[in-house]
């Protein structure tokens, strides 16, 4: 064992020194996911309020009036414009002055009084698809429920939904997108500064030298790996605080499972971070590579899309990205209140693929150092 | 004489390409060997060779008696080595890069401590202990370089082109550290481009597109009959002004080859034209020479580039 990581004290005692030593690292690894974090928490809310709707009545009767009260009341539609003619609605959604168009045609009342079915045109702006789908299902709802309140004496409806929305009952967005942030931040940072602290020893010469002591590839991996480790955690503790203390978004779990499911996913970014610099040999490549593992991470991860409504193939690819089971502990344990016992699986498959990445690492190593 | 670095027929290739072609010698305890060629030709891939980073091909390495294919790791506890790039961290001071590398050799504690003022005393940097490594001069930086390579007492070290940059008093310095740890019996091995550098070697090795094509002592290859082809004579031509005299030497029938050292003509002349050549320089005092240590790589060379054409 002690030959297995042969070298490993001394490089990590000195990796730390570098770390202290270049105050530039420590400020880009410290502050700048923080800097991230107010951006995108303040920035990301999907919640759709008030849509700017145009309105063309062609009833302007009471009953028109009162259907497009029951929009107005349905907080998403605000009626701020009404159109005079049928061009004019095409016009205010064209140029984007207005997300919906509610158009209620003349015989409205009167189709409504002989028991025929009268049609009001929704109008919707499909080019953001949150708003879209929003638009359409409080719209079918609003006039379903307008419908029913006609045809059922007294007004009376028989069913009433009552959604409650569990562990995030406002359904506030930070609660949902701040625990997958911590995710990519924590990502970004820690496979960046590793991968370019053995690419920069690459650079320099220093790697060279390494090769010829008696230093094991793991004790080098693992010597570089603790310092930055530390280095991320630290961070990790600092972006919980803020996302608790600014966002207020509640922590329902155990902290102290929150900090410990985090060290399978760090050790596993670490990992893929040896992996990249083992790839890249210059540090301008490095900073490609890492910055090509955010997109994946971000967009398959489940971070924003439901992986179960992926393409096969890209469920596939989201089995194998890191982020998607740390978001799942992430969630699990701040949203939900869940802990090892149900997430334990998540973990197990993140210690797994980092001591994978980190084999891959040191066999690469092993290899280059032959040419 | 039992060899503390040997070669035994080394042949290294990578692919198609034979980096080391069959290449053998043997360096005994406390000898200075310097190893010369172009860059390419195969010198720094013979020295990861034998520090056991790469697995030779054919052939087979020796170092202190230990087997290169099979006792890499045991190697590299007894070889120090340094190359042009040095490997020092330059952010971590003098005596952080020490201790550093003190660290990987696994010497701890006192022993650590001991040693470290031994390598501080015997290269003079004592005085630049807490200042970095990236303000030192080009020639403390070496000095600091040479340091950690023999933090662990190796009997062996291997020099890549150490002094490639330096000035020449930090040259000479670095060679005056040489001469006094190979009188303790530390082994050398040393490649170089200088060609002063070389004629301090106890013998030379010179490697050319992968091929070892001289060995010995600076006299034995300056009489070596390939540098000294039969029929021919090295003569120095002394002319007021040599710069625009050395094309015209050139074009005299019977001249080989010609080049500028100094105020003189260095030139390989056929000996049944040396008459001519006087004949047609009538100002120019010529007499005869030994070749330098250049003047046997230029030949050798040239007769290679020649022999393949």
């Amino acid at each position: 064992m002690k030959h297995l990581f042969y070298g490993l004290i001394p490089v990590c005692r000195k990796e730390f020194l570098h770390i202290v030593r270049d105050s530039g690292t420590l400020v880009f690894a410290l502050l700048l996911p923080m800097l991230q974090l107010f951006l995108f928490g303040f920035a990301v809310d999907t919640n759709v309020r008030q849509i700017p709707t145009v309105v063309f009545d062609e009833s302007h009767t009471q009953e028109s009036r009162q259907l497009l009260q029951s929009f107005a009341n349905s907080d998403v539609f605000q009626l701020n414009s009404a159109a005079v003619s049928k061009e004019q609605m095409y016009e205010a959604m064209r140029s984007g002055k207005a997300g919906v168009g509610i158009r209620v045609p003349y015989d409205y009342a009167r189709l409504l009084q002989d028991g025929t079915t009268a049609t009001v045109l929704v109008l919707v702006d499909g080019s953001d698809s949150t708003v879209a789908g929003q638009a359409v299902s409080t719209s079918t709802g609003v006039t379903l429920k307008e419908s029913l309140a006609r045809v059922l004496p007294g007004g009376r409806i028989p069913i009433e939904v009552r959604p409650s929305v569990l562990y995030n009952p406002a359904t506030r967005s930070a609660n949902f997108f701040v625990p997958g942030l911590v995710a990519i931040l924590l990502q970004v940072m820690t496979i960046l500064l590793i991968a370019l602290s053995l690419v920069r020893e690459r650079e320099r010469g220093t790697l060279e030298q390494l090769t010829m002591t008696p230093v094991a590839p793991l004790g080098l991996m693992v010597g570089k790996m603790i310092p930055y480790g530390v280095l991320a955690f630290f961070e990790l503790c600092a972006i919980l605080f803020v996302m608790r203390v600014v966002f207020l978004v509640p922590i329902r779990g155990s902290v102290i499972e929150l900090l410990a499911m985090s060290l399978p996913f760090l050790l596993t970014v670490l990992g893929l971070g040896l992996v990249i610099s083992t790839k890249a040999r210059t540090q301008a490549e490095a900073f490609q590579l890492s910055m090509g593992t955010i997109l994946p991470s971000v967009f398959l991860s489940g971070y924003i899309f439901l992986i179960e409504n992926m393409p096969p193939i890209f469920q596939a690819i989201a089995h194998v990205i890191p982020a998607t089971y740390y978001i799942r502990i992430l969630r699990g344990i701040i949203l939900r209140g869940a802990g090892l016992r149900e997430l334990w699986l998540n973990a197990a498959v993140l210690t797994l693929m980092g001591c994978g990445a980190i084999l891959l690492a040191a066999r690469q190593f092993v290899r280059q150092r032959m040419t | 004489m039992t060899a503390v670095i040997a070669a035994d027929r080394l042949t290294i290739r990578f692919g198609s390409f034979t980096a080391v072609n069959d290449v053998s010698f043997a360096i005994a305890k406390g000898e200075v060997f310097g190893f010369l060629g172009p860059n390419g030709s195969g010198k720094t891939t013979i020295i990861k060779a034998l520090c056991g980073l790469l697995v030779p091909t054919q052939g087979t390495g020796r170092i202190l008696g230990m087997d290169i294919r099979k006792d890499a790791a045991e190697i590299k506890r007894h070889v120090g080595y340094m190359s042009q790039k040095f490997g020092l961290y330059e952010d971590l001071t003098v005596a952080e890069n020490i201790e550093f590398y003190a660290g990987v050799y696994g010497i701890r504690g006192s022993a650590a401590e001991q040693r470290k003022q031994e390598v501080l005393a015997l290269t003079g940097i004592e005085h630049y202990l807490k200042r970095r490594a990236s303000q030192l001069s080009g020639g403390w930086k070496q000095r600091l370089a040479l340091a950690c390579a023999i933090i662990h007492s190796p009997e062996v070290v291997f020099l890549d082109e150490p002094t490639a940059g330096i000035d020449p008093v930090a040259r000479r310095a670095l060679w005056d550290l040489i001469f006094r740890l190979s009188a303790q019996g530390v082994t050398f091995f040393v490649t170089t481009h200088y060609m002063d550098e070389a004629e301090r070697c106890g013998r030379v090795g010179y490697i050319y597109l992968s091929k070892l094509v001289a060995l010995g002592t600076v006299a034995e290859l300056q009489r070596l009959p390939e540098a000294n082809p039969a029929g021919t004579l090295r003569i120095q031509i002394e002319t007021s002004n040599p710069s625009t005299m050395l094309d015209p030497v050139r074009r005299i029938p019977g001249v080989r080859e010609a080049t500028i050292f100094g105020r003189a003509i260095h030139a390989l002349v056929d000996e049944t034209h040396v008459a001519s050549l006087r004949s047609e320089l009538p100002g120019a005092q010529v007499r005869s020479i030994q070749p330098s240590l250049e003047d046997v790589f230029v030949t050798l060379t040239y007769r290679i580039m020649e022999a393949q054409r």
